[in-house]
């Protein structure tokens, strides 16, 4: 069905069993799907009920998106799809056709974490790490769309995201000190475009 | 929680779309931003043989401004795209208010107008702001199209006048006539959270007296409604600094008589009555002192709980 080229990603699917139960429609219970994940293309055929965090986590190998509720108010699980937050068990992997989509895995790595995985170290924003993706996910999506302006946007950012460990304290820390550079850099950035308007 | 076996289909238009609702209607469960629906097939209460997904229809994400001043929503644009549409925030203040109450923003990144309204949750902000700003919504089915009034869609909780062939397009919210004051106020156990009780808040007046009132709330057991016998408590009212006394009582004694709480996890009735009666009072109080012509000072309240 879809040969895989080099540098892909195409693991074993089991065969479609036999789709009695869904009649004329047992034709489009496995769906093909090619999208990148972290920067790499995957080509897979999926089962049209899987979730894209099984997906991920089962299917990928990228075990850093953790699965809590399974019905969206935990946060764990939250990836980006195309530039922007998600809960991927809310999703479904046959819908990731033609997406984009990073994990906490496409973050930075451990020689080189990304300025957010950096401040949540320094401020012991996790303990026992489980709500860490999603929070870094949810706090990445804050910090590039929706631009939180004090600790209460922070606050009501991650409102969706549960932690069970730390109490928020820590992890409102890193996510406002990362803001602040980013002002810090947004305003340098303006001076210099002042002072360049100036001197031309 | 893991769904149980279906079928998958991305709609490539929405005609092919009306063509397998029309031959498959109740086979068949419209994929939008999932947000309710994939929590549905998770704990299995829903096993349809074929989720038709219909996110990748350009036709329905259109944000239009139309010449008669009406805003014209496409059922697939996302709560955070209409929340931050300019347009949005400069003429329906009270829409976007609302909309940022609505779960996080993943949820609003992906969940949608359409399916919000589609799925009818009592709590939930979109059928409120239909009623309030007298939505009108357009169906279309293999057969051709209606239009109708939100007040005729939303028939209850969870429950709408949605046919199993019919596929909700676009959603018009008319021009409000301008210098009105608004208020919305919602109160959830945590932000982000499904209101208990929610309420919001129009008012127009004209030679310093109250010249035209809506009122609807959400929290109720058959959804989201109009308080006409509020809204008739209202009409005439001399403005002043705030409402009188006895009028915010009368006002509160008309909820109390038409609508009935719902009961849930987390309210019972009583409660839930008194939230509701607590967020209308807030939200109408927000509106008086957005009026022009009230002296009102605080321009901000009213879009928290
Ligand atoms: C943690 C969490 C918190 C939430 N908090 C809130 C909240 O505070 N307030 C709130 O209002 N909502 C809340 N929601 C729900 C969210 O707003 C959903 O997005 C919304 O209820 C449904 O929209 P959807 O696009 O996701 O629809 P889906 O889940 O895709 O569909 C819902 C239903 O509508 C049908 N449908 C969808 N689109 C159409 C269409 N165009 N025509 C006909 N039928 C259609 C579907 O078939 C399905 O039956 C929350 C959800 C979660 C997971
Ligand atoms: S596992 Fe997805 S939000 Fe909890
Ligand atoms: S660090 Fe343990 S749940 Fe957050």
């Amino acid at each position: 069905m879809h040969e895989a080229k080099a540098g892909e990603t195409r693991s074993e699917t089991r065969a479609p069993e036999s789709g009695a139960e869904l009649g004329e429609f047992a034709d489009q219970e496995f769906v093909p799907i090619q999208l990148t994940v972290n920067g790499r293309r995957v080509r897979q055929l999926v089962e049209a009920r899987l979730l894209l965090s099984d997906f991920l986590r089962g299917t990928l190998g990228l075990t850093g998106t953790h699965v809590g509720c399974e019905h969206g108010v935990c946060g764990a699980c939250t990836v980006m799809v195309d530039g922007v937050s998600a809960r991927s068990c809310l999703m479904l992997a046959a819908q990731t056709d033609g997406c984009t989509v990073q994990t906490v895995e496409g973050l930075g790595s451990m020689q080189a974490m990304s300025p957010l995985q950096q401040a949540f170290q320094q401020c012991h924003g996790l303990q026992c790490g489980f709500c860490t993706p999603g929070m870094l996910i949810t706090a990445t999506d804050m910090l590039a769309n929706d631009h939180p302006a004090d600790e209460a946007a922070v606050r009501e950012g991650l409102s969706g995201n549960l932690c069970r460990c730390t109490g928020y304290q820590h992890i409102v820390q890193a996510v406002m000190q990362v803001a602040m550079q980013g002002d810090a850099v947004a305003s340098k950035g303006a001076v210099n475009a002042a002072v360049n308007e100036v001197q031309s | 929680m893991k769904p149980p076996r279906f079928a998958y289909e991305r709609a490539t238009s929405v005609q092919a779309a009306l063509q397998r609702l029309a031959s498959h209607g109740p086979d068949i469960k419209l994929l939008a931003g999932g947000q309710s629906l994939m929590p549905m097939l998770n704990f299995r209460l829903l096993r349809p043989l074929l989720l038709l997904d219909i996110n990748h229809l350009a036709e329905l994400q259109q944000l239009q401004l139309l010449d008669d001043g009406t805003l014209r929503l496409g059922a697939l644009l996302r709560h955070q795209q209409v929340l931050k549409a300019p347009q949005v925030q400069q003429h329906w203040p009270v829409m976007a208010a609302a909309l940022a109450q609505i779960g996080h923003l993943a949820i609003r990144n992906r969940g949608t107008l359409g399916g919000s309204l589609s799925h009818a949750d009592p709590a939930a902000e979109w059928p409120l702001l239909a009623l309030l700003l007298q939505a009108r919504l357009h169906l279309a089915s293999a057969e051709g199209s209606r239009c109708i009034e939100a007040a005729e869609f939303i028939t209850g909780a969870m429950s709408t006048a949605l046919q199993p062939q019919e596929l909700l397009t676009a959603v018009d919210f008319p021009a409000l006539a301008s210098g009105h004051g608004w208020g919305f106020a919602e109160h959830a156990r945590r932000s982000g959270d499904f209101a208990i009780a929610a309420a919001g808040v129009l008012l127009w007046a004209e030679a310093g007296r109250i010249t035209q009132v809506r009122i609807a709330v959400g929290g109720g057991v058959e959804g989201a409604c109009r308080v006409p016998g509020a809204e008739a408590a209202l009409l005439g009212c001399p403005l002043g600094m705030r409402p009188e006394d006895a009028v915010l009582q009368r006002v509160l004694d008309a909820l109390r008589a038409s609508v009935q709480p719902n009961v849930d996890l987390h309210a019972s009735a009583a409660l839930r009555a008194q939230i509701m009666a607590a967020m209308l009072r807030q939200a109408l109080l927000a509106a008086w002192a957005r009026l022009p012509g009230t002296g009102g000072t605080d321009q901000r309240s009213g879009s928290h709980a």
